[in-house]
């Protein structure tokens, strides 16, 4: 092992860092594409987790998870981008904020 | 029968079942008999199962009827059972015979109406109800028989939905009984949480065995009591009743005056050990009484409404059981609870007759004249009169008066308390007999004063209306001499076996010297003459002119007792609209939450820098702002 | 890996080859049988039921501790479940075909989401392993965003999709986020494994942030207040036999996987979550009923009602004892046939395309159709939980577990929360009895009727007779109350 591998927690500072930026992006950004690459960042803050674990435990329970993880999110882009192409037809805007007919 | 108890209402809810599905489709007659011969099914079933508990338990023990393990889960079970005691064999005379004759009644009364298969099977339905409330051995049979009822009595409130105020009436019906729902639920979980039963038996077996902290059992009973409070219509949610006169007439007879408004004294008499050992409570319960039988009879005074006047009249009546109860004379509100089902039942009914006469008027301005034109109602109807005024001999007389010695010599207030019920349930009894005479003189005597037509009109009712009238009439009469003669009271000793002996408490019958008894009898017997003799001078020959003269003298009073004390005006202020704020808050207050907690959010953004011109209100991205906050409250508060 | 082992998942092998297989046959040039994917679909659910049936009596003589390397439990506590389940979604198929039969959507691809959402469902029913559990979650969710915009004109219903899937997918990372904290600190992602971590484990800050985002994730499926905003917006826009199954199956499962892992897999931590877990029930109780009062829209009314049961549901899970697991089960059942119910009315007041979903629809039902507003009225009491309808008895079950567990005050909550429930619910039964209504179109079809006769007779007969259903929610439940060291009886 090289002296320079980080630690368990930097990975965790770096997962939570990007965790964090996923969700205040989900939060902030009006563009549906922008929000749909928060919630990937959001998912592979997961995986840089469960990879680091998975390191740490020497286990590959994590690292499975971890691919599991990314097969969900490709299928999950999917349904997202078709959403969008739909909400797109009908309203000619991907601006989450101008979708907001149901309320109350 | 008695270990078929279940069969007596299974009779009225196939009754129901029966005419729900196929009422309007086999017509008329084929309601009719299914109607009566399931409510007089019921009732002969429950007249052999009372003569067969009275051969199988000679003192008056608890026959139980275990149906079924309905929840058997170990340690929380419930049964499915029916009981037969002395009190519940009471109810069930009243419930099933009266219930049948206003069957009979209707018959006649809704024979022109549309609906009929409806208000047949909604009446069947309201009877089986009504019997698993009185028959069910537990407060949670007792509860679904209690939401039972009071659905129906939603439903036939709302009978004539074409009009206005008929489904309005319903409604609110319904709205101020959940507030009473409320207490009840809370004080079954109690006493499930705190006594691990809702059996009437083990409930009061426990109480009666003492050690029950004094704050639960006080808590236990005020809730209850708030139940009854709500289904007996006293104040302060009394306000629902006198609406729901909108309903047929009939129904106001049976479920708003004789039996399901009854269903709170009931309640208390037979949690009569909880009470006894919570004084505190029964102060309330007693005082609450007093003050509506003074507050409703007062209101009674000045409507004009036939039905409105019984309406209040009903509130008052039921605010005298409860003082009875109130002051521990459970047996003489019981005893009241039956003489009123006898003579209110038929006041309602020859109420009815008199608006069936008047084609459907109900506005005492427009009667008058009509002892010689409908004479047997107007008979029976002067018989129920002296019976409510407190004439002797007759049925209201015994039982009033037994609640009113009592109030004034009962062992568990303290005199000054006891004489204040006492003077305001007197004061009650003289408006009673005031305004009940001011409606014989208005409506049976004098010159008529309605239309051509509505003259023209005037019949005596067919013989299925006359006949349940003179039945009752009867039993207004001497009813009360028969069950209830003071010191050869059949009735208290009928009762005996239900009240546990409890160590620290007072006995449930306790005895009153007669010397006293006699002279309250005097005092009562003299305060409805002299109520029944006012009104007389006041209404027999001058009619509505009294009226017109008491609101020149004192225009203020006759004003409020017009407007009901504007009770309801209060109510929309003070409760409904700040409920229905409460309500809008809170559903649109999910938006303006975010938004609010978005513009804090917002600044601390703005002060990081850019990102504050992202920042719009948008609904998706402040839901995903809420799931963030939660986490982070979550946590904050986990840590 | 022993081909044996594969009897565990018959059924959803089954079900995902029969599922794939109907989404091809468009392709193949099916397209004109429409009546036929109904048929084959309802074949598809008959055959797996049958499958699990089959596997269920035949697990009996296979070694328990080998279930697929403990990923996937065939239990009583799954089968009961995915019985449900089956059962629901074969209601569903019955009262979707009005809305396939107006539109111009295949059903095909409609009741193969449905399959693929019965499927996640099902695993997540079995679910030991946290990826299990995750991989079902997934399935049935995206399945669920597809189906929610359904209606690809209506711009309510691609709404409704959109904010389904983003909030749903925020959810899922944080529940992951939370899976991989656990899995930081407990060093597997299998529940037993969890739970024999934990119990060495005194305190933990990892952990319990883990904890907390799992059980934010998991909140977010129940719809529990502070997660629960997007329940009525998705059910009003949502196509309506959607928003039925929303509400029903998927919320059903939600709670499964709830108290699956909270039973098995996090126990130890008792003490640490019911608080906040009690919090939210009573947040969800309150709001849900309070806002639920004003609702002119019964979709959203029965929306906010959902939250509402979320919290009385919570209560099984925050009072950790033989009595809640049972109670949540029970309540699993009773909710989805009296909700399953009401659907079916709406769905059969139609008004244009969006079924009747005022208030107002409901107006004069008594006299059009005096046994369905009678079936209606059972079902609205059955979810106010009086008695002697199914509800209670759910009830019951949940609020003596808060009750012996400690929670009395959270029990009064509920039943006072049950107590306002009744406003609303009896707003319809006042529109149904006490009002004359002309407006609202009325189709009863057969299939409705099915549905409606199905939950009328098991909410009634529950309520009646729940003794076999007691008797059911004992056995299944007992493998999982065994694994939190509880005892099978009432009470700790």
């Amino acid at each position: 092992m090289l002296e320079a591998v980080p630690t368990t927690e930097a990975y965790l500072m770096l997962s939570g860092t990007l965790f964090a930026i996923g969700l205040v992006g989900v939060i902030i950004r009006r563009n549906m594409i922008t929000v749909l690459m928060a919630i990937e960042l959001m998912m592979n803050a997961v995986n840089i987790n469960l990879v680091a674990f998975s390191h740490r435990f020497a286990s590959l329970e994590g690292q499975i998870f971890t691919i599991f993880i990314i097969t969900v999110a490709a299928g999950e882009a999917a349904v997202g981008l078709a959403i969008i192409i739909q909400l797109y037809r009908l309203k000619s805007t991907i601006n989450v904020d101008e979708a907001r007919e149901l309320n109350g | 029968m008695l270990n078929t108890l279940w069969l007596i209402p299974i009779l009225p809810f196939a009754g129901f079942l029966l005419n729900g599905l196929f009422g309007k489709r086999l017509g008329k007659g084929f309601v009719t008999a299914v109607a009566l011969l399931a409510s007089l099914g019921a009732a002969v079933a429950g007249t052999i199962a009372v003569v067969q508990y009275h051969a199988a338990y000679p003192t008056g023990g608890l026959h139980l009827n275990l149906v079924y393990n309905w929840i058997a889960s170990g340690s929380i079970g419930a049964d499915i059972s029916f009981q037969l005691d002395p009190l519940s064999v009471v109810m069930l005379m009243v419930v099933t015979w009266v219930g049948f004759l206003i069957h009979l009644y209707s018959v006649g009364y809704m024979a022109h109406e549309d609906g009929y298969g409806r208000y047949f099977a909604y009446l069947n339905l309201f009877l089986a109800e009504m019997l698993v409330l009185i028959l069910g051995s537990s407060y949670l049979l007792m509860f679904v028989g209690w939401e039972g009822v009071g659905l129906c009595s939603y439903l036939l409130i709302g009978f004539y939905y074409q009009t206005d105020y008929a489904p309005a009436a319903g409604k609110k019906a319904f709205i101020v009984n959940r507030i009473g729902d409320f207490g009840f639920l809370v004080a079954m979980f109690l006493m499930f949480a705190y006594f691990g039963s809702v059996d009437f038996a083990k409930v009061s077996s426990i109480a009666a065995a003492g050690g029950v902290e004094h704050w639960l059992l006080t808590a236990i009973c005020l809730l209850l009591f708030l139940g009854a409070v709500g289904k007996s219509a006293q104040i302060p949610l009394y306000v629902w009743l006198p609406d729901a006169m909108a309903g047929p007439t009939p129904v106001s007879a049976l479920i708003h005056a004789a039996t399901m408004v009854t269903a709170g004294v009931y309640m208390v008499v037979r949690s009569n050990a909880l009470f006894r050992l919570a004084p505190g409570a029964m102060m309330v319960v007693a005082l609450i009484g007093a003050l509506t039988a003074l507050f409703a009879a007062t209101i009674g005074i000045r409507q004009w409404d036939i039905k409105k006047v019984l309406a209040y009249s009903t509130v008052s009546q039921l605010g005298f059981m409860f003082i009875g109860v109130g002051v521990g004379a459970f047996t003489a509100g019981i005893f009241h609870l039956i003489t009123h089902a006898f003579f209110k039942a038929c006041l309602f009914l020859g109420s009815g007759s008199v608006i069936h006469a008047m084609s459907g008027e109900q506005d005492m301005r427009k009667m008058g004249g009509l002892k010689s034109k409908i004479p047997i109602t107007y008979w029976t109807f002067a018989i129920a009169t002296y019976a409510i005024a407190g004439f002797p001999p007759f049925a209201g007389f015994f039982s009033k008066d037994e609640i009113l010695a009592s109030a004034l010599n009962n062992p568990y207030f303290p005199k000054p308390f006891s004489w204040l019920i006492w003077s305001l349930g007197t004061v009650a009894a003289f408006c009673t007999a005031y305004y009940m005479y001011r409606l014989v003189y208005l409506t049976f005597f004098g010159n008529f004063r309605g239309t051509h037509e509505q003259e023209h009109h005037l019949h005596e009712s067919p013989a299925s209306m006359t006949i349940p009238l003179i039945i009752l009439a009867a039993l207004s009469a001497v009813g009360g001499a028969l069950l209830g003669w003071p010191h050869h009271h059949f009735l208290a000793a009928w009762l005996k076996p239900i009240f546990p002996e409890i160590g620290g408490a007072p006995e449930a019958q306790y005895e009153i010297s007669p010397n006293i008894e006699y002279a309250l009898m005097l005092v009562s017997s003299a305060i409805a003459v002299i109520g029944w003799w006012i009104a007389r001078t006041r209404f027999r020959d001058r009619g509505l002119e009294a009226d017109d003269q008491f609101a020149r003298n004192m225009p203020a009073v006759a004003r409020g007792m017009e407007n009901k004390w504007y009770v309801d005006e209060a109510y929309g202020a003070t409760i409904v609209r700040p409920l229905e704020g409460l309500s809008q808050f809170l559903w649109r207050g999910i938006d303006a939450l975010i938004d609010g907690t978005l513009a804090i959010v917002g600044y601390i953004v703005a002060a990081i820098g850019d990102l504050l011109r992202f920042f719009q209100t948008g609904n998706v991205r402040n839901y995903a702002l809420m799931f963030f906050l939660g986490v982070i409250v979550f946590i904050w508060v986990l840590a | 890996m022993n081909w044996n082992d594969m009897i565990y998942i018959l059924p959803e092998v089954i079900l995902t080859i029969g599922a794939s297989a109907m989404l091809l046959v468009p392709v193949t040039g099916g397209r004109g049988a429409k009546l036929s994917a109904k048929w084959m679909m309802i074949i598809l659910l008959a055959i797996t039921a049958g499958a699990l049936i089959y596997c269920s009596h035949a697990v009996e003589n296979i070694d328990q501790s080998r279930q697929l390397q403990a990923m996937f439990a065939l239990d009583g506590f799954s089968i009961f479940f995915k019985l449900l389940f089956i059962g629901a979604i074969a209601m569903l198929v019955m009262l979707s075909e009005d809305f396939l039969a107006e539109g111009k959507y295949s059903p095909w691809e409609y009741y193969s989401l449905l399959g693929f959402a019965l499927c996640g469902m099902m695993f997540m029913a079995s679910g030991v392993h946290l990826i299990t559990i995750y991989i079902g979650l997934e399935l049935l969710s995206l399945s669920s965003y597809i189906l929610a915009g359904f209606y690809k004109s209506e711009l309510k219903s691609t709404e409704a999709a959109m904010k389904y899937f983003i909030l749903g997918a925020v959810s899922s990372a944080i529940l992951l986020y939370g899976i991989s904290l656990i899995y930081g600190v407990c060093g597997s992602l299998n529940l037993l494994d969890i739970a024999a971590a934990m119990s060495t484990i005194v305190t933990n800050d990892a952990l319990m942030f883990g904890i907390m985002l799992l059980g934010a994730g998991l909140c977010f499926k129940i719809a529990a207040v502070p997660f629960h905003v997007w329940t009525p917006d998705v059910y009003e826009g949502a196509p309506t036999p959607i928003a039925a199954f929303l509400s029903t199956g998927s919320k059903a499962a939600a709670f499964a996987i709830f108290a699956r892992i909270f039973y098995t897999g996090l126990h130890d931590f008792h003490l640490e979550w019911n608080y906040v877990l009690a919090t939210i029930s009573a947040l969800s109780m309150i709001i849900g009923n309070l806002a639920a009062i004003t609702q002119d829209n019964v979709k959203r009314m029965l929306g906010y009602s959902s939250i509402a049961h979320a919290g009385y549901v919570l209560l099984g899970v925050i009072s950790l004892n033989a009595l809640g697991l049972r109670g949540i089960l029970m309540y699993s059942v009773v909710y989805v046939f009296a909700n399953l119910g009401i659907w079916a009315t709406v769905l059969m007041l139609r008004r244009h395309q969006y079924a009747g979903e005022r208030v107002d629809d409901f107006e004069g039902l008594s006299r059009r159709s005096p046994l369905w507003a009678f079936a209606m009225v059972i079902f609205l009491l059955s979810l106010g939980g009086i008695p002697p309808t199914a509800g209670f008895i759910g009830k019951y079950f949940l609020f003596a577990a808060a009750v012996q567990a400690g929670f009395g005050w959270l029990a009064v909550i509920a039943v006072l929360m049950s107590a306002v429930s009744m406003f609303y619910y009896l707003r319809l039964v006042v529109a149904m009895y006490l009002r004359e209504g002309v407006e609202a179109e009325f189709a009863i079809t057969t299939p409705l009727r099915i549905v409606a006769g199905i939950c009328l007779v098991v909410t009634l007969a529950l309520g009646i007779v729940p003794s076999s259903l007691i008797d059911q929610a004992v056995l299944s439940s007992s493998h999982v109350a065994a694994h939190a060291a509880l005892t099978p009886h009432a009470g700790r």
